[in-house]
Order: C-alpha cells, then structure tokens, then sequence
C-alpha cells in the first residue's frame, strides 16, 4: 500500500524529521532548565532548539504538502486520519486549559474563602492570618510580606471587551474566508483570510498594552497573589495560542497566495480554522470567569 | 523482534516497501530504526526500550528491598532511598509499563483491525523518538549536583515546589516531554481505530483489546494535558513567584493533589484498561470459547473509563476534605467495582466448561484474574472512607497497587508477549523456561507483597527507610520474594532472545484456538500487514457465535 497510485493509503516512507523534532524538543526543554539554574549555555541552547523546532516544522509540513500536491494524499480515508488528528489533538488543548480553569475555580470556590474563615478553614483561618479577609479580586493576600496584592485589577469593559469584540470578528472573517475558499474565489479568500490574521495581531498588541498596564500601573504580577497567578497563567497561555494562531493564519494566508487550496483540498485551511475557533471559545470563557464575574 | 519478520521478506524485489531500508553499515542499520515509520518497527523500539527501563527499575526496587531487609540505617543513606522509591514509581508507570502497552498497540492494532499500518505512520515514529530524550531528563537528575527528586512519584507541593531539590526541574521537562509522547501517540491510536478498520469491522466488532485501546488513548488524551498543566504550575510556583500552591498568597497545597490526581485516577486505568484487553483475547483462546459477554465487557470497559473522572479524592481522603466530598468519592469508587466485577467474572465464565489448556500466555492469564482480584478487593477496603484514614500512607497501600500493577498490568504485558510473539518474529518461545518463569514469578511475588498487607495493617508507614523492630520478620520475607521475583525476569528476556534466534518455527494460526484477524496472516506477519484490507462478514463472529 505504500504505492503512490490513487486511491490507496498513502503509508510515508522513512521520515528523518520526527528525530529532528526530538532533538529540538530536548535543547528546548534541556536549555530551559539550564537557563533556570544559571547555566551559561542554557539560553543558547533553548533557542538553539526553537531554530530547530522551526526548521523541523518547515520541513515537515512542506513534505506533506509536496506529498499532497502530488495527489498521494488524495484519499478520503487519508483525509478522515488527519481530520481525526487535528480534532484529538484540539481536545487534548481543551483540557489543558481545563486544568487552569479547574485551578481557577477550586482557587475562588475553596481556597480563598477557607483562608478566609469559612466552612472548615475556621481553624486555618485563626491560626495563620486572622487578619485576612476573603474577596475576589483578591487584593489583598494572607501573607502581604511574602505576596504584595495588585492595586487594582483591570476593568472589564475597557480593553478586555474590545479585545472580546477583536477576536468575534476574526471568527467572522475567517468564515468567510472558508467561504471563499469553498468557491475558489481567491482574491476574497485572501482579503478575508488576511483580515483574519491582522485581527490576531491587533489582539496581541492590545494584550501586551494590557500586561504594561497591569504590571506599571496597577502593581498586577505573576507574583501579586493568586489573582495575579491565575490571570497571568490562563491569558498569559491563550495569547501563546493565540500566536502560534496566528502564524499558522499567516501560513494559510501564504498557502491561498501560492494557489494551493481548491474546493476538494483544503484540510489545512479548516484545520487552522478550527484551531482559531477553538482560541476564540477559550477566549470566551476567560472573559466571563477572568475579567467578568 | 522484527529482524526475523523482514529477513523472510526482504527478498521481495519490487518497488513498493516491503521491507525495512537497511541500508549500507552501521549508519544504515542505525538509520533504518531511528528513520522507522513501520509499526512494527516502532512497536519494537517500544517494546525493547520498556524492556531496558524495566530492568532499571527493577534494580532500584532492589535496592529498596535491600534497605528494608533489616532495621536501621543499614545500606542507603535516607535520602538517596527516597530518590529510589521516587525514580522507581516515575520509571515503572512512564517507562515501563506505559511503553510497553503502546509497544502492544503498535503491533497488534493494524494486524487485528485488518490495516496495513497505523493512520499517522510519521507522527507514530515522534511518539516513540520522543521518549528516550524524556529518560535522558529523568535520569540525568541522579547525576546532576544535590539531590535526585526525593518527593514520591506523586511529587506533591510543597515537598516538590518549596522544597524540592533544583533537580526537580529537570523532571518536570522530562514529564513534559513524556506527556507529549503519549499525547501524539493517543492521537494516533484513537484515529487508527476509528478510521482504520477493514471494511465491515464495525465498533461492535473490534477485539476487546481493540476496545481497550480506543478507551486508553481517549483517557491518555484527556489527562495527559492536565498533568502537563500541574507540572507547569509546579515550575512557575518555583521560579516565576505565582501562588498556585503557596497558601500565602490565597492558593493551596492541596489544590496540586486535586490536578495531580485527576489525571492520577484515570492514569491508573491507563495502566490497566490494555491489560484487560490482553486477557479478553488470551482467555478465549485457550479456553476454546468465544469470550462470554463481548458487549457487557465493552461497555465495563467504557464505564470503567468514564467513572475514573470522578474519583480521584479517594487519593486523599486524609487531607481534610469537606465530608460530604469524602461521601461523593467513596461511593463513586466502590461504583467501580461493579464494572470491574464483570469483567472478572466474564473471564472466569469464559473459562467455564471450556477446553482449557495451559500453555504459559494462560498461565499468566489465569494468575492475572485471581491475583489482580486480590489487588481489585484491598483496593475496595481503601475506598471506604473511615477505614482509609487507617490504611493511608502504610505499607497496606503499597500491597495494594503493587498487586494490581505487578500480577495485573506487568503480567498482562507478559502474556501478551508470550501470545503474540510467535506472530511477530515466525518462531515460537520455550515453553519449559516460560513455564519455569510463570510459577517462579508467581510465587515470588506473593511472598514479595502478600506480607506488605499484613505490615501495612499492622502500621508500617511507606516511603520511610527504617521501621520499627517488630516489623522484620515480614520485611525479611518480602526482600527475599523480591529478589526472586527481580532475577526470574532474566528467565524472560533469555527466552525473548533464545525465541528471536534459535526458536522452532510457527504456523500463521500459532494457537489452535485463536480467532482474531491477526492469525489469518503468516508468521511472521508481513511488513505492511495488511496490504488489502481482508473480508469481514457482515456478522463478524464475536457475539453470536455458536462455540468452536
């Protein structure tokens, strides 16, 4: 079955980029912790290993499209393996936030208010901080020596809703790039698709304005408590999606210029789509539980 | 394993292909297996890298053992024991069993659904190139200045976060690193399965160990991402000042408990969902019976997986829970057991009135099902809350799991290397040394944790290096089990290596009673096993099959 005739599946033959994907994710996490503990060459090497990790996606992914654009790939039981892929591999990102979500919630529900005295924290509450009164945001920590709490938090309806409002409507463009795409119209595909991508852009520009924001003004950090922990955490990890988000727009944006999507072929483009509605949905839940309620 | 499997091919002179690339030396050979995008190759280098790390943390039990044979500090100094029991418990579950079973699904998958490879044959060969990187990581930490991580395998807050030793970072990359290799593996297995299958196999029709993979990758999908989020919170609470476990800062220790073991209950099943389906396929067989009640086993498999979200505070029913969440994971818990109980007496009924012969795959098999009962009953006795606040942290609990994931999961990747090995290399094992290793193995681990029961009963706390006078007569008896135990494995890997060189050769069918698709191919099964998807009747004979 390894024969490139049509319709049969497609088995790959020997591949050396998953070992150069192996090796960058080892500099990576190698350097990293390097880098942590002060080692010279620990940046380095972690950068070393994002070069890598580029060049192996590069690499990678040109070979499937080239095994594509040679009709290898022409198969619908082919199509259906990478659908399945690209849909595990969304859910298995659904439930790492899931576990930030799940820390956040046990952290309002439970943690804070049994430091605050209630229910069975009566006793923890007496003997470590008696002064410490339970609230969301939280300014003020139990501990003010060791965690000094924000100022202020920042307001929902200023920069966050705007940047609610940014990304609804790159979900937007981005259907109608599909679209487009469905009927071959390239100029609109790529108007639409690149609108998509400027949106994803103008998103992050808004986060970082509200990182200096919140770490300048309002004394909101990492270190701020667990307000700080959780916000930074949780946004801080859907504006790193959003980013590879939006490189992979970028690419597609690449893609449509170059010709390469017609009506039957475009699992790439609705595999990104997908991934762009799924940062979107995140996007969404943040906003009620992060800056809303 | 597979050398043998593409000698007997190779010959084959045409363009498409049908054997491995071999290539010119050393590089060539060194190329063809890191290259690899074969299931069976990759299934190989699951296998084999299990193999080694089996034997690694094997000798750390020793060494364990070695500690515990007398009291007093007698041979390690009790910091490096609790590296030991650290590094043994993270080896055995991510390095050993956990390989070993995706080694099984490498195999086995396509040939037992009727493909000619799993869907993703590229990402599969990253899945396994990943982990040796993963141990690398792990174990440098032994190497490196202070000490190795010394908190438990469970790597609790605050002993891992404000406590834990610089090398604690080295694992959590290593962890990371392990979680994406299961994660990309999950994704491959899960979208072979579905999409894979020959035409006419429909999800009713799937072996059960089918069934038991499809459910573990969608459990290995679901919690792999969430222990990679509780690592991460552990790196940042360590370097990045955030207060996730930090109490002083409005977080709580007990809050890592909670992620840790949401993905720690459904990982036990992990470890053991592939094991029931190991022994769904080798009952039957040996039995001469169709497996008795193939819907109620998958559906036990389903519940079983879907339960195990709910719970996980059972790990922690000492921390100063609310009650009525004590209440709530209790009942859940014991809920497993009627699931469980089918599946053990499914087994047991298949058994019934069969044909049974005892060649060493069912050996193990029969041990499995009464041994891992035992493990399934003291897991029972835990989960009642009150009785838990006995039983917590002693030697009672080590009994426990040791029981389920040694004559459970360990002996289930046994037998199913004795059953399908003479599939994979053409050749059939001795059966005198896989006798000889079944009953030496099967005593020995009784004697090994048989006792902890009655120590952990009598209040032997675990993870501590010295224990009180009173306690030595059992721990005597265990070192002992366990040495026996330790160098009754070398029987295994002597006759794996006896059977890839010198064992007689075996027929496609190997058992007279086998059903699966996997034994209408030669042995050993071609290199891309299925190149035409084979007929499935409509009514696959699964269910309603009259008795052979």
């Amino acid at each position: 079955m390894a024969t490139p005739e049509k319709g049969g599946y497609y088995l790959a033959p020997p591949s050396h980029w998953p070992i150069v994907g192996s090796v960058a994710l080892f500099c990576i996490m190698f350097g990293a912790a390097h880098w942590l503990h002060d080692v010279e060459y620990g940046p380095y090497l972690f950068f070393a290993g994002i070069g890598i990790l580029i060049f192996m996606m590069f690499g990678w992914f040109g070979q499937v499209i080239s095994d594509n654009q040679r009709g290898l790939l022409d198969n619908k039981q082919m199509d259906h393996s990478f659908r399945w892929g690209m849909c595990w591999f969304i859910f298995s990102e659904v439930m790492f936030f899931g576990a930030f979500f799940g820390a956040l919630f046990y952290i309002r529900i439970f943690s804070v208010p049994w430091l605050g005295g209630e229910g069975p924290g009566a006793i923890t509450h007496l003997l470590l901080w008696p002064n410490f009164e339970s609230t969301w945001p939280l300014l003020n920590t139990p501990d003010p020596s060791k965690f000094t709490g924000p100022k202020s938090v920042l307001d929902t309806w200023g920069l966050p809703a705007l940047n609610t409002l940014i990304l609804l409507t790159s979900g937007a463009t981005i259907t109608v790039a599909h679209w487009a795409v469905l009927k071959e119209r390239r100029i609109q595909a790529l108007v639409a698709q690149g609108a998509t991508a400027l949106l994803g852009i103008l998103f992050l520009v808004m986060q970082v304005h509200e990182y200096t924001i919140a770490y300048m003004e309002k004394g909101l950090t990492l270190g701020s408590g667990v307000f700080g922990t959780t916000f930074f955490m949780l946004t801080g990890f859907h504006g790193l999606h959003v980013t590879l988000g939006t490189i992979m727009l970028i690419v597609i944006f690449v893609r449509i210029y170059k010709g390469h999507f017609n009506k039957q072929r475009h699992f790439a483009f609705e595999a990104v789509s997908w991934y762009w509605h799924f940062v979107d949905v995140v996007w969404l839940v943040l906003f009620v539980f992060v800056y809303w309620f | 394993m597979s050398e043998q499997n593409t000698a007997a091919i190779g010959t084959e002179e045409d363009h498409h292909h049908h054997g491995p690339d071999n290539g010119k030396g050393l590089m060539g050979y060194v190329k063809r297996w890191v290259f690899t995008t074969n299931h069976k190759d990759i299934g190989t280098l699951y296998l084999w890298t299990s193999c080694i790390m089996f034997f690694i943390a094997g000798t750390m039990a020793l060494l364990i053992r070695t500690e515990l044979f007398q009291p007093g500090e007698r041979l390690l100094d009790p910091d490096f024991f609790n590296q030991m029991t650290t590094l043994h418990g993270l080896i055995m579950v991510f390095g050993v069993v956990m390989p070993a079973f995706v080694g099984l699904a490498n195999w086995q998958i396509p040939l037992m659904i009727g493909a000619p490879d799993m869907a993703l044959p590229r990402l599969n060969n990253w899945s396994f190139w990943i982990l040796p990187f993963a141990f690398i990581l792990l174990i440098s930490t032994l190497f490196l200045p202070g000490p190795a991580p010394n908190f438990g395998w469970t790597f609790y807050a605050p002993l891992s976060t404000s406590y834990g030793p610089p090398s604690t970072d080295y694992m959590i990359f290593a962890i990371h690193l392990l979680g994406i290799s299961s994660i990309l593996g999950a994704i491959n297995v899960i979208a072979t399965i579905l999409n894979m299958r020959a035409p006419g196999m429909g999800l009713m029709q799937m072996p059960v160990f089918i069934w038991s993979w499809l459910i573990t990758a969608f459990l290995l999908l679901s919690i792999m991402p969430v222990l990679a989020g509780a690592v991460t919170m552990m790196l940042t609470d360590r370097h990045f000042g955030t207060s996730f476990f930090e109490a002083a800062g409005g977080g709580d220790p007990v809050l890592f408990q909670h992620v840790f073991w949401f993905f720690g209950h459904p990982e036990v099943y992990v470890l053991i969902l592939p094991a029931f389906g190991v022994m769904s396929e080798v009952i039957p067989t040996f039995s001469r019976k169709p497996l008795f009640g193939y819907s109620f086993m998958v559906w036990a498999i389903i519940s079983i997986a879907l339960l195990s979200f709910i719970v996980w505070a059972h790990h922690m029913f000492t921390v100063g829970m609310p009650v009525a969440a004590q209440l709530f994971f209790m009942y859940t818990t014991m809920l497993i057991a009627v699931p469980t109980g089918i599946k053990v007496f499914n087994w047991v009924s298949t058994m019934y009135k069969g044909a049974l012969t005892f060649e060493t795959p069912m050996l193990f098999a029969v041990a499995f099902v009464f041994l891992f009962t035992i493990g399934g009953f003291s897991g029972l006795m835990l989960a009642i809350t009150p009785a838990d606040y006995q039983y917590q942290d002693t030697y009672f609990v080590v009994a426990h799991f040791h029981y389920v994931l040694v004559p459970g999961s360990i002996f289930a990747l046994i037998t199913g290397v004795y059953y399908w090995l003479p599939k994979w290399t053409g050749r059939m094992y001795s059966e005198a040394l896989g006798k000889w290793h079944f009953w030496l193995s099967a005593i020995s681990l009784n004697i090994t944790f048989f006792p902890m029961h009655f120590l952990g009963l009598a209040g032997m706390p675990r993870r501590i290096p010295d224990y009180a006078l009173q306690f030595t007569d059992f721990n005597v008896i265990a070192t002992l089990g366990a040495f026996v135990f330790g160098f009754s494995q070398l029987i295994f890997l002597v006759n794996i290596i006896w059977t890839i060189r010198k064992g007689k050769p075996a027929t496609g069918q190997v058992w007279e009673g086998a059903h699966g698709l996997e034994w209408q191919l030669p042995s050993p099964a071609p290199y891309h096993s299925w190149e035409k998807p084979p007929n499935i009747l409509p009514h696959h004979p699964r269910e309603n099959e009259p008795s052979y």
